[in-house]
Protein backbone atom coordinates (compact mmCIF):
# COMPACT_ATOMS: atom_id res chain seq x y z
CA UNK A 1 0.00 0.00 0.00
CA UNK A 2 1.56 3.32 -0.99
CA UNK A 3 2.22 5.56 2.00
CA UNK A 4 1.80 8.68 -0.11
CA UNK A 5 -1.69 10.14 -0.49
CA UNK A 6 -3.03 11.69 -3.67
CA UNK A 7 -3.65 14.99 -1.86
CA UNK A 8 -0.01 15.10 -0.77
CA UNK A 9 1.05 15.00 -4.41
CA UNK A 10 -1.48 17.68 -5.31
CA UNK A 11 -0.14 19.85 -2.47
CA UNK A 12 3.50 19.47 -3.51
CA UNK A 13 2.57 20.12 -7.14
CA UNK A 14 0.84 23.32 -6.15
CA UNK A 15 3.86 24.48 -4.13
CA UNK A 16 6.08 23.75 -7.15
CA UNK A 17 3.65 25.66 -9.44
CA UNK A 18 3.00 22.48 -11.48
CA UNK A 19 -0.37 21.93 -13.09
CA UNK A 20 -1.34 18.25 -13.11
CA UNK A 21 -4.24 16.45 -14.72
CA UNK A 22 -6.24 13.90 -12.73
CA UNK A 23 -4.51 11.01 -14.48
CA UNK A 24 -1.08 12.54 -13.80
CA UNK A 25 -1.93 12.85 -10.13
CA UNK A 26 -2.79 9.14 -10.05
CA UNK A 27 0.40 8.21 -11.89
CA UNK A 28 2.72 10.28 -9.73
CA UNK A 29 1.05 9.23 -6.50
CA UNK A 30 1.92 5.66 -7.39
CA UNK A 31 5.45 6.38 -8.67
CA UNK A 32 6.47 8.72 -5.84
CA UNK A 33 4.86 6.32 -3.38
CA UNK A 34 7.14 3.55 -4.61
CA UNK A 35 10.20 5.76 -4.07
CA UNK A 36 9.13 6.59 -0.53
CA UNK A 37 8.27 2.98 0.23
CA UNK A 38 11.70 1.97 -0.98
CA UNK A 39 13.36 4.48 1.34
CA UNK A 40 11.20 3.27 4.21
CA UNK A 41 12.79 -0.18 3.87
CA UNK A 42 15.40 1.33 6.21
CA UNK A 43 12.82 1.16 8.99
CA UNK A 44 13.27 -2.60 8.99
CA UNK A 45 16.94 -2.24 9.99
CA UNK A 46 18.19 -2.02 13.54
CA UNK A 47 19.94 1.39 13.51
CA UNK A 48 20.26 1.77 17.25
CA UNK A 49 23.42 3.76 17.97
CA UNK A 50 24.11 4.71 14.35
CA UNK A 51 24.76 8.44 14.01
CA UNK A 52 22.78 10.19 11.28
CA UNK A 53 24.82 11.08 8.22
CA UNK A 54 24.42 14.79 7.63
CA UNK A 55 26.66 14.88 4.57
CA UNK A 56 28.47 12.25 2.54
CA UNK A 57 31.76 14.13 2.99
CA UNK A 58 33.39 14.24 6.40
CA UNK A 59 34.33 17.89 5.88
CA UNK A 60 33.44 20.77 8.20
CA UNK A 61 34.06 24.53 8.17
CA UNK A 62 34.76 24.99 4.47
CA UNK A 63 35.12 28.76 4.18
CA UNK A 64 36.78 31.40 2.04
CA UNK A 65 38.43 34.69 3.01
CA UNK A 66 36.30 37.85 2.73
CA UNK A 67 38.03 39.00 -0.46
CA UNK A 68 36.60 40.62 -3.56
CA UNK A 69 36.47 38.70 -6.81
CA UNK A 70 35.38 40.15 -10.15
CA UNK A 71 31.65 40.35 -10.78
CA UNK A 72 30.09 39.86 -14.20
CA UNK A 73 29.94 42.73 -16.70
CA UNK A 74 26.64 44.54 -16.47
CA UNK A 75 25.97 43.98 -20.21
CA UNK A 76 26.43 40.24 -19.80
CA UNK A 77 24.05 40.21 -16.85
CA UNK A 78 21.32 42.21 -18.52
CA UNK A 79 21.58 40.10 -21.69
CA UNK A 80 20.35 37.18 -19.57
CA UNK A 81 17.26 39.03 -18.40
CA UNK A 82 13.97 38.20 -20.13
CA UNK A 83 13.37 41.96 -20.23
CA UNK A 84 15.20 44.91 -18.70
CA UNK A 85 14.61 48.52 -17.76
CA UNK A 86 16.89 51.01 -16.00
CA UNK A 87 19.62 48.37 -15.73
CA UNK A 88 17.28 46.10 -13.83
CA UNK A 89 15.47 42.86 -14.61
CA UNK A 90 11.89 43.56 -15.61
CA UNK A 91 9.40 40.88 -14.63
CA UNK A 92 5.61 40.62 -14.74
CA UNK A 93 3.81 42.23 -11.85
CA UNK A 94 4.12 40.36 -8.60
CA UNK A 95 1.05 39.14 -6.76
CA UNK A 96 1.62 39.55 -3.05
CA UNK A 97 4.87 40.36 -1.30
CA UNK A 98 7.91 38.22 -0.66
CA UNK A 99 7.67 35.85 2.31
CA UNK B 1 0.54 53.55 24.66
CA UNK B 2 -1.20 51.25 27.12
CA UNK B 3 -4.08 48.98 26.17
CA UNK B 4 -7.45 49.53 27.78
CA UNK B 5 -8.91 47.42 30.59
CA UNK B 6 -6.75 44.48 31.49
CA UNK B 7 -5.53 43.68 27.99
CA UNK B 8 -1.85 42.93 27.61
CA UNK B 9 0.16 42.86 24.40
CA UNK B 10 2.69 40.13 23.74
CA UNK B 11 5.40 40.98 21.24
CA UNK B 12 8.36 39.11 19.81
CA UNK B 13 10.74 40.70 17.32
CA UNK B 14 12.71 39.27 14.42
CA UNK B 15 15.55 41.62 13.57
CA UNK B 16 17.40 41.17 10.29
CA UNK B 17 20.79 42.83 10.13
CA UNK B 18 23.03 42.99 7.10
CA UNK B 19 26.60 42.10 8.03
CA UNK B 20 29.38 44.60 7.29
CA UNK B 21 31.55 42.32 5.18
CA UNK B 22 33.54 43.23 2.07
CA UNK B 23 31.86 40.53 0.03
CA UNK B 24 28.63 38.57 -0.12
CA UNK B 25 27.88 35.47 1.93
CA UNK B 26 28.63 32.84 -0.70
CA UNK B 27 30.55 34.64 -3.46
CA UNK B 28 33.22 37.34 -3.92
CA UNK B 29 30.89 40.07 -5.22
CA UNK B 30 31.07 43.35 -3.31
CA UNK B 31 28.65 43.87 -0.43
CA UNK B 32 28.01 47.56 -1.09
CA UNK B 33 24.97 49.79 -0.70
CA UNK B 34 24.14 52.21 -3.48
CA UNK B 35 26.06 50.73 -6.45
CA UNK B 36 24.53 50.91 -9.94
CA UNK B 37 21.92 48.14 -10.31
CA UNK B 38 23.13 44.63 -11.16
CA UNK B 39 26.82 45.51 -11.15
CA UNK B 40 27.78 43.42 -8.10
CA UNK B 41 26.46 40.09 -9.34
CA UNK B 42 27.97 36.82 -10.51
CA UNK B 43 26.80 33.29 -11.38
CA UNK B 44 26.50 32.36 -7.68
CA UNK B 45 24.24 35.22 -6.54
CA UNK B 46 22.26 35.09 -9.80
CA UNK B 47 21.62 31.40 -9.21
CA UNK B 48 23.03 30.28 -12.56
CA UNK B 49 23.16 26.51 -13.05
CA UNK B 50 26.38 24.85 -11.92
CA UNK B 51 27.50 27.67 -9.62
CA UNK B 52 28.50 26.67 -6.10
CA UNK B 53 28.35 28.66 -2.84
CA UNK B 54 31.44 29.01 -0.60
CA UNK B 55 30.88 30.43 2.88
CA UNK B 56 32.46 33.79 3.82
CA UNK B 57 34.52 33.33 7.01
CA UNK B 58 34.01 36.96 8.04
CA UNK B 59 30.21 36.52 7.97
CA UNK B 60 30.59 33.50 10.27
CA UNK B 61 32.76 35.42 12.71
CA UNK B 62 30.40 38.40 12.82
CA UNK B 63 27.49 36.04 13.49
CA UNK B 64 29.51 34.46 16.31
CA UNK B 65 30.31 37.93 17.68
CA UNK B 66 26.59 38.79 17.75
CA UNK B 67 25.81 35.49 19.48
CA UNK B 68 28.55 36.04 22.05
CA UNK B 69 27.26 39.54 22.83
CA UNK B 70 23.74 38.12 23.26
CA UNK B 71 24.91 35.33 25.61
CA UNK B 72 23.93 32.67 23.04
CA UNK B 73 25.41 29.20 22.85
CA UNK B 74 27.51 28.98 19.70
CA UNK B 75 26.57 25.62 18.27
CA UNK B 76 27.38 23.22 15.44
CA UNK B 77 25.08 24.35 12.64
CA UNK B 78 23.91 23.47 9.15
CA UNK B 79 22.46 25.32 6.16
CA UNK B 80 19.07 24.67 4.56
CA UNK B 81 17.27 25.73 1.43
CA UNK B 82 14.07 27.68 2.03
CA UNK B 83 12.08 27.14 -1.16
CA UNK B 84 9.72 29.72 -2.57
CA UNK B 85 9.04 31.49 -5.84
CA UNK B 86 9.66 35.18 -5.95
CA UNK B 87 11.63 37.12 -8.55
CA UNK B 88 13.98 38.73 -6.02
CA UNK B 89 15.40 35.25 -5.29
CA UNK B 90 16.69 33.95 -8.61
CA UNK B 91 17.63 30.47 -7.30
CA UNK B 92 14.00 29.99 -6.17
CA UNK B 93 15.38 29.23 -2.73
CA UNK B 94 17.11 31.21 -0.01
CA UNK B 95 20.01 29.64 1.86
CA UNK B 96 19.23 29.93 5.56
CA UNK B 97 19.66 28.02 8.80
CA UNK B 98 16.74 25.95 10.05
CA UNK B 99 16.80 23.49 12.95
CA UNK B 100 20.47 24.00 13.84
CA UNK B 101 21.28 27.76 13.98
CA UNK B 102 24.81 28.97 14.76
CA UNK B 103 23.57 30.85 17.87
CA UNK B 104 21.03 29.12 20.12
CA UNK B 105 19.31 30.82 23.07
CA UNK B 106 20.57 33.88 24.90
CA UNK B 107 19.22 37.10 26.30
CA UNK B 108 19.46 40.88 26.12
CA UNK B 109 19.24 43.06 29.25
CA UNK B 110 17.65 46.45 28.59
CA UNK B 111 18.57 49.77 30.23
CA UNK B 112 15.16 49.75 31.97
CA UNK B 113 16.18 46.61 33.88
CA UNK B 114 14.02 44.15 31.91
CA UNK B 115 15.41 41.08 30.19
CA UNK B 116 14.29 39.81 26.78
CA UNK B 117 15.17 36.24 25.89
CA UNK B 118 16.78 35.43 22.55
CA UNK B 119 15.61 32.23 20.87
CA UNK B 120 18.22 32.16 18.11
CA UNK B 121 20.42 34.27 15.87
CA UNK B 122 21.07 32.53 12.58
CA UNK B 123 22.85 33.22 9.30
CA UNK B 124 21.06 33.62 5.99
CA UNK B 125 21.43 35.44 2.69
CA UNK B 126 19.53 38.56 1.70
CA UNK B 127 17.36 38.74 -1.41
CA UNK B 128 17.43 41.15 -4.34
CA UNK B 129 15.56 44.42 -4.28
CA UNK B 130 12.30 44.82 -6.22
CA UNK B 131 10.81 48.10 -7.34
CA UNK B 132 7.16 47.94 -8.32
CA UNK B 133 6.05 50.14 -11.19
CA UNK B 134 2.75 51.19 -12.66
CA UNK B 135 -0.66 51.25 -11.04
CA UNK B 136 -0.64 53.20 -7.82
CA UNK B 137 3.02 52.45 -7.17
CA UNK B 138 1.99 50.10 -4.38
CA UNK B 139 2.39 46.43 -4.92
CA UNK B 140 -1.23 45.71 -5.74
CA UNK B 141 -1.98 47.07 -9.16
CA UNK B 142 1.66 47.37 -10.26
CA UNK B 143 2.18 46.52 -13.91
CA UNK B 144 5.66 45.16 -13.58
CA UNK B 145 8.52 44.87 -11.16
CA UNK B 146 12.16 45.77 -11.66
CA UNK B 147 14.77 43.72 -9.82
CA UNK B 148 18.29 44.65 -8.75
CA UNK B 149 20.32 41.64 -7.56
CA UNK B 150 23.15 43.62 -5.94
CA UNK B 151 21.65 42.77 -2.53
CA UNK B 152 21.06 39.15 -3.44
CA UNK B 153 23.40 37.02 -1.32
CA UNK B 154 24.44 39.77 1.10
CA UNK B 155 24.99 38.11 4.49
CA UNK B 156 22.33 38.59 7.14
CA UNK B 157 21.87 37.53 10.72
CA UNK B 158 18.27 37.12 11.88
CA UNK B 159 17.88 37.60 15.63
CA UNK B 160 14.66 36.14 17.01
CA UNK B 161 13.51 37.26 20.46
CA UNK B 162 11.20 35.33 22.74
CA UNK B 163 7.62 36.64 23.15
CA UNK B 164 8.77 38.62 26.18
CA UNK B 165 8.03 42.20 25.14
CA UNK B 166 4.94 43.80 26.71
CA UNK B 167 4.77 47.32 25.26
CA UNK B 168 5.74 49.27 22.16
CA UNK B 169 8.11 51.34 24.30
CA UNK B 170 9.90 48.17 25.43
CA UNK B 171 10.06 46.98 21.81
CA UNK B 172 11.70 50.26 20.88
CA UNK B 173 14.19 50.00 23.74
CA UNK B 174 15.03 46.43 22.73
CA UNK B 175 15.56 47.37 19.08
CA UNK B 176 17.69 50.39 20.02
CA UNK B 177 19.84 48.39 22.45
CA UNK B 178 20.25 45.60 19.91
CA UNK B 179 21.23 48.16 17.29
CA UNK B 180 23.92 49.48 19.64
CA UNK B 181 25.21 45.93 20.16
CA UNK B 182 25.30 45.26 16.42
CA UNK B 183 27.36 48.42 15.91
CA UNK B 184 29.65 47.56 18.85
CA UNK B 185 30.37 44.09 17.47
CA UNK B 186 31.29 45.61 14.11
CA UNK B 187 28.58 43.44 12.53
CA UNK B 188 26.46 46.32 11.26
CA UNK B 189 26.43 50.05 10.67
CA UNK B 190 22.88 50.03 12.09
CA UNK B 191 21.56 52.28 9.32
CA UNK B 192 17.88 51.47 9.35
CA UNK B 193 17.13 54.04 6.64
CA UNK B 194 19.39 52.12 4.25
CA UNK B 195 17.71 48.86 5.14
CA UNK B 196 20.73 47.41 6.93
CA UNK B 197 18.47 46.59 9.89
CA UNK B 198 14.85 45.52 9.29
CA UNK B 199 12.35 44.34 11.85
CA UNK B 200 9.35 42.00 11.74
CA UNK B 201 7.06 42.17 14.79
CA UNK B 202 4.89 39.29 16.03
CA UNK B 203 2.00 40.80 17.96
CA UNK B 204 -0.81 39.18 19.95
CA UNK B 205 -3.02 40.31 22.82
CA UNK B 206 -4.50 38.53 25.83
CA UNK B 207 -5.95 39.21 29.23
CA UNK B 208 -3.09 39.20 31.71
CA UNK B 209 -2.37 35.67 32.84
CA UNK B 210 -4.22 33.95 29.96
CA UNK B 211 -2.57 31.68 27.39
CA UNK B 212 -0.99 33.36 24.36
CA UNK B 213 -3.45 34.72 21.79
CA UNK B 214 -3.33 34.27 18.02
CA UNK B 215 -0.52 36.39 16.61
CA UNK B 216 -0.07 38.45 13.49
CA UNK B 217 3.30 39.16 11.94
CA UNK B 218 3.98 42.70 10.72
CA UNK B 219 6.67 42.72 8.06
CA UNK B 220 9.57 44.99 7.23
CA UNK B 221 9.42 47.81 9.74
CA UNK B 222 12.40 49.96 8.91
CA UNK B 223 12.45 52.64 11.57
CA UNK B 224 12.00 52.65 15.32
CA UNK B 225 9.09 55.04 14.85
CA UNK B 226 7.32 52.64 12.49
CA UNK B 227 7.95 49.81 14.93
CA UNK B 228 6.23 51.65 17.79
CA UNK B 229 3.31 52.87 15.69
CA UNK B 230 2.72 49.52 14.00
CA UNK B 231 2.73 47.57 17.27
CA UNK B 232 0.34 50.03 18.94
CA UNK B 233 -2.02 49.98 15.96
CA UNK B 234 -1.97 46.20 15.65
CA UNK B 235 -2.56 45.51 19.35
CA UNK B 236 -5.49 47.97 19.43
CA UNK B 237 -6.93 46.37 16.28
CA UNK B 238 -6.82 42.92 17.87
CA UNK B 239 -8.41 44.14 21.12
CA UNK B 240 -11.22 45.73 19.12
CA UNK B 241 -11.80 42.48 17.18
CA UNK B 242 -11.87 40.36 20.33
CA UNK B 243 -14.11 42.72 22.27
CA UNK B 244 -16.51 42.72 19.32
CA UNK B 245 -16.77 38.95 19.62
CA UNK B 246 -14.65 38.24 16.54
CA UNK B 247 -11.41 36.25 16.40
CA UNK B 248 -7.92 37.20 15.28
CA UNK B 249 -6.82 35.39 12.15
CA UNK B 250 -3.18 34.34 12.03
CA UNK B 251 -1.73 36.24 9.11
CA UNK B 252 1.10 38.37 7.77
CA UNK B 253 0.35 42.07 7.72
CA UNK B 254 1.86 45.04 5.97
CA UNK B 255 2.48 48.36 7.75
CA UNK B 256 1.59 51.48 5.77
CA UNK B 257 3.46 54.41 7.25
CA UNK B 258 1.28 57.01 5.51
CA UNK B 259 -2.04 55.46 6.48
CA UNK B 260 -0.75 54.59 9.97
CA UNK B 261 -2.39 51.19 9.69
CA UNK B 262 -1.62 47.52 9.09
CA UNK B 263 -3.43 45.53 6.40
CA UNK B 264 -3.59 41.87 5.40
CA UNK B 265 -0.70 40.81 3.20
CA UNK B 266 -1.42 37.10 3.13
CA UNK B 267 -3.09 34.52 5.29
CA UNK B 268 -0.86 31.90 6.83
CA UNK B 269 -1.53 28.71 4.91
CA UNK B 270 0.17 26.80 2.13
CA UNK B 271 2.34 29.75 1.21
CA UNK B 272 4.35 29.15 4.36
CA UNK B 273 5.29 25.60 3.42
CA UNK B 274 8.87 26.28 2.44
CA UNK B 275 9.94 22.62 2.11
CA UNK B 276 13.18 23.24 3.96
CA UNK B 277 15.90 20.73 3.16
CA UNK B 278 19.62 20.55 3.70
CA UNK B 279 21.73 22.63 1.31
CA UNK B 280 23.81 19.84 -0.27
CA UNK B 281 26.49 22.25 -1.51
CA UNK B 282 27.52 23.40 1.99
CA UNK B 283 29.07 21.35 4.77
CA UNK B 284 28.48 21.65 8.51
CA UNK B 285 29.77 24.66 10.38
CA UNK B 286 31.33 23.59 13.67
CA UNK B 287 33.27 26.40 15.40
CA UNK B 288 35.64 24.86 17.93
CA UNK B 289 36.35 26.38 21.34
CA UNK B 290 39.57 28.07 20.20
CA UNK B 291 37.73 29.86 17.38
CA UNK B 292 34.94 30.91 19.73
CA UNK B 293 37.51 32.23 22.22
CA UNK B 294 39.25 34.29 19.54
CA UNK B 295 35.94 35.93 18.63
CA UNK B 296 35.09 36.57 22.29
CA UNK B 297 38.53 38.07 23.03
CA UNK B 298 38.23 40.45 20.07
CA UNK B 299 34.87 41.85 21.25
CA UNK B 300 34.86 45.48 22.33
CA UNK B 301 32.82 46.60 25.37
CA UNK B 302 29.06 46.44 24.78
CA UNK B 303 26.74 49.48 25.11
CA UNK B 304 25.47 48.52 28.58
CA UNK B 305 29.00 48.53 29.99
CA UNK B 306 29.97 51.76 28.21
CA UNK B 307 26.73 53.45 29.27
CA UNK B 308 27.46 52.57 32.90
CA UNK B 309 30.99 53.97 32.68
CA UNK B 310 29.92 57.22 31.02
CA UNK B 311 26.94 57.72 33.34
CA UNK B 312 29.25 57.33 36.30
CA UNK B 313 31.70 59.86 34.85
CA UNK B 314 28.88 62.36 34.34
CA UNK B 315 27.75 61.90 37.93
CA UNK B 316 23.99 61.85 37.73
CA UNK B 317 23.61 63.50 34.29
CA UNK B 318 20.84 66.07 33.86
CA UNK B 319 17.74 64.70 32.08
CA UNK B 320 18.36 67.09 29.19
CA UNK B 321 21.67 65.30 28.50
CA UNK B 322 20.24 61.78 28.32
CA UNK B 323 19.34 61.84 24.61
CA UNK B 324 22.83 62.98 23.68
CA UNK B 325 24.28 60.33 26.00
CA UNK B 326 22.29 57.64 24.19
CA UNK B 327 23.46 58.85 20.77
CA UNK B 328 27.05 58.83 21.98
CA UNK B 329 26.76 55.28 23.35
CA UNK B 330 24.86 54.10 20.29
CA UNK B 331 27.50 55.36 17.89
CA UNK B 332 30.48 54.37 20.06
CA UNK B 333 31.67 57.96 20.52
CA UNK B 334 32.13 57.70 24.29
CA UNK B 335 35.96 57.67 24.11
CA UNK B 336 35.77 61.24 22.70
CA UNK B 337 33.44 62.37 25.46
CA UNK B 338 35.44 60.77 28.26
CA UNK B 339 38.68 62.31 26.97
CA UNK B 340 36.99 65.73 26.90
CA UNK B 341 35.70 65.25 30.44
CA UNK B 342 39.24 64.29 31.49
CA UNK B 343 40.39 67.65 30.08
CA UNK B 344 37.75 69.48 32.19
CA UNK B 345 35.40 70.26 29.29
CA UNK B 346 31.84 70.87 30.56
CA UNK B 347 29.64 67.72 30.30
CA UNK B 348 26.96 69.31 28.10
CA UNK B 349 29.56 70.57 25.62
CA UNK B 350 31.53 67.29 25.65
CA UNK B 351 28.32 65.37 24.83
CA UNK B 352 26.73 67.83 22.42
CA UNK B 353 29.64 68.19 19.98
CA UNK B 354 29.94 64.38 19.77
CA UNK B 355 26.18 63.71 19.53
CA UNK B 356 25.66 66.39 16.88
CA UNK B 357 28.81 67.31 14.99
CA UNK B 358 30.62 63.95 14.96
CA UNK B 359 27.39 61.99 14.57
CA UNK B 360 26.43 63.97 11.49
CA UNK B 361 29.58 62.88 9.65
CA UNK B 362 30.21 59.49 11.18
CA UNK B 363 31.59 58.09 7.94
CA UNK B 364 34.71 60.24 8.37
CA UNK B 365 35.12 59.81 12.11
CA UNK B 366 38.61 58.38 11.61
CA UNK B 367 39.73 61.84 10.40
CA UNK B 368 39.09 63.27 13.85
CA UNK B 369 41.52 62.18 16.55
CA UNK B 370 40.43 62.28 20.16
CA UNK B 371 43.19 64.87 20.79
CA UNK B 372 41.81 67.18 18.09
CA UNK B 373 38.30 66.84 19.51
CA UNK B 374 39.48 67.79 22.97
CA UNK B 375 41.64 70.67 21.66
CA UNK B 376 38.72 72.15 19.69
CA UNK B 377 36.38 71.96 22.68
CA UNK B 378 39.00 73.56 24.90
CA UNK B 379 39.28 76.45 22.46
CA UNK B 380 35.49 76.82 22.46
CA UNK B 381 35.25 76.65 26.23
CA UNK B 382 37.98 79.26 26.72
CA UNK B 383 36.23 81.60 24.28
CA UNK B 384 38.98 81.42 21.65
CA UNK B 385 36.35 80.03 19.27
CA UNK B 386 32.63 80.82 19.14
CA UNK B 387 30.19 77.89 19.09
CA UNK B 388 29.66 78.34 15.34
CA UNK B 389 33.39 78.45 14.71
CA UNK B 390 34.01 75.35 16.82
CA UNK B 391 31.39 73.46 14.84
CA UNK B 392 32.98 74.62 11.59
CA UNK B 393 36.43 73.47 12.76
CA UNK B 394 35.09 70.03 13.73
CA UNK B 395 33.25 69.75 10.41
CA UNK B 396 36.42 70.67 8.52
CA UNK B 397 38.54 68.12 10.39
CA UNK B 398 35.94 65.40 9.80
CA UNK B 399 35.79 66.21 6.10
CA UNK B 400 39.47 66.71 5.38
CA UNK B 401 41.53 66.09 8.51
CA UNK B 402 43.93 68.63 9.98
CA UNK B 403 44.89 70.40 13.20
CA UNK B 404 42.25 72.50 15.00
CA UNK B 405 44.53 75.47 15.74
CA UNK B 406 45.79 75.63 12.14
CA UNK B 407 42.28 75.38 10.71
CA UNK B 408 41.03 78.13 13.04
CA UNK B 409 43.94 80.30 11.96
CA UNK B 410 43.51 79.64 8.24
CA UNK B 411 39.82 80.50 8.44
CA UNK B 412 40.60 83.74 10.25
CA UNK B 413 38.75 82.59 13.35
CA UNK B 414 39.91 85.12 15.85
CA UNK B 415 37.81 86.24 18.67
CA UNK B 416 35.99 89.49 17.94
CA UNK B 417 37.02 92.27 20.33
CA UNK B 418 34.01 93.30 22.41
CA UNK B 419 34.24 96.87 21.13
CA UNK B 420 34.07 95.62 17.55
CA UNK B 421 30.93 93.64 18.31
CA UNK B 422 29.31 96.75 19.79
CA UNK B 423 29.97 98.65 16.56
CA UNK B 424 28.43 95.92 14.44
CA UNK B 425 25.33 95.77 16.64
CA UNK B 426 24.92 99.55 16.58
CA UNK B 427 25.17 99.53 12.79
CA UNK B 428 22.54 96.81 12.46
CA UNK B 429 20.14 98.64 14.79
CA UNK B 430 20.44 101.69 12.60
CA UNK B 431 19.88 99.73 9.39
CA UNK B 432 16.89 97.76 10.75
CA UNK B 433 14.71 100.20 12.67
CA UNK B 434 11.50 98.09 12.38
CA UNK B 435 13.11 94.96 13.79
CA UNK B 436 14.77 96.95 16.51
CA UNK B 437 11.55 98.64 17.65
CA UNK B 438 9.78 95.26 17.81
CA UNK B 439 12.67 93.80 19.81
CA UNK B 440 12.68 96.84 22.07
CA UNK B 441 8.93 96.33 22.62
CA UNK B 442 9.69 92.85 23.99
CA UNK B 443 9.53 90.53 20.97
CA UNK B 444 12.44 88.25 21.97
CA UNK B 445 12.24 86.29 18.71
CA UNK B 446 13.89 89.24 16.98
CA UNK B 447 17.08 88.50 18.92
CA UNK B 448 17.63 85.56 16.55
CA UNK B 449 17.31 87.92 13.59
CA UNK B 450 20.03 90.17 14.96
CA UNK B 451 22.28 87.22 15.86
CA UNK B 452 21.92 85.94 12.30
CA UNK B 453 22.83 89.33 10.87
CA UNK B 454 25.82 89.69 13.18
CA UNK B 455 27.06 86.22 12.22
CA UNK B 456 26.78 87.13 8.56
CA UNK B 457 28.78 90.35 9.00
CA UNK B 458 31.42 88.77 11.25
CA UNK B 459 31.64 85.47 9.37
CA UNK B 460 30.57 83.58 12.48
CA UNK B 461 33.18 85.13 14.74
CA UNK B 462 30.71 86.48 17.26
CA UNK B 463 29.27 84.55 20.17
CA UNK B 464 25.46 84.43 20.34
CA UNK B 465 25.41 85.15 24.07
CA UNK B 466 27.62 88.22 23.59
CA UNK B 467 25.26 89.54 20.88
CA UNK B 468 22.26 89.21 23.19
CA UNK B 469 24.17 91.03 25.92
CA UNK B 470 24.93 93.87 23.50
CA UNK B 471 21.28 94.04 22.37
CA UNK B 472 19.95 94.06 25.92
CA UNK B 473 22.41 96.77 26.92
CA UNK B 474 20.92 99.03 24.24
CA UNK B 475 17.23 98.22 24.76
Amino acid sequence: MPSLRREDVAHVAKLARLTMSESELDKFTEQLGQVLDHASDMNALDLEGVVATAHPFGLINVVREDERRPSLDHDVVIAMAPDAEDGRFAVPRILGEAP
Amino acid sequence: MTLRDDWEMVVGLEVHTELKTNTKMFCGCANAFGAAPNTNVCPVCLGLPGSLPVLNVRAVELAMAIGTALHSTISPSTFHRKNYFYPDMPKDFQISQYDLPINAGGYLDLPDGSRVSIERAHLEEDTGKSTHLGGSGRIHGADRSLVDYNRSGVPLVEIVSGPDIRSSAQARTYAAELRGILIATGASDGRMEEGSMRIDANVSVRHSGDALGTRCEIKNLNSLRSLVRAIDFEAARQVELLEGGATVRQETRHWDENLGATSTMRVKEEADDYRYFREPDLVDLVPDQAWQDRVRDALKPMPAERRAVLTQRLQDPAPALLDALEVVIDLGLDPYVIAALDAAVAPDLALARAANEIASDLEHVENLSIESYVATLNMEQSGALSATQAKTVLGEILANGGEPALIAQSKGFERLASGALGEVVAQLIEENPDEWSRYSAGDEKLAQFFIGQVMKLTKGQANGKDVIAELQARR
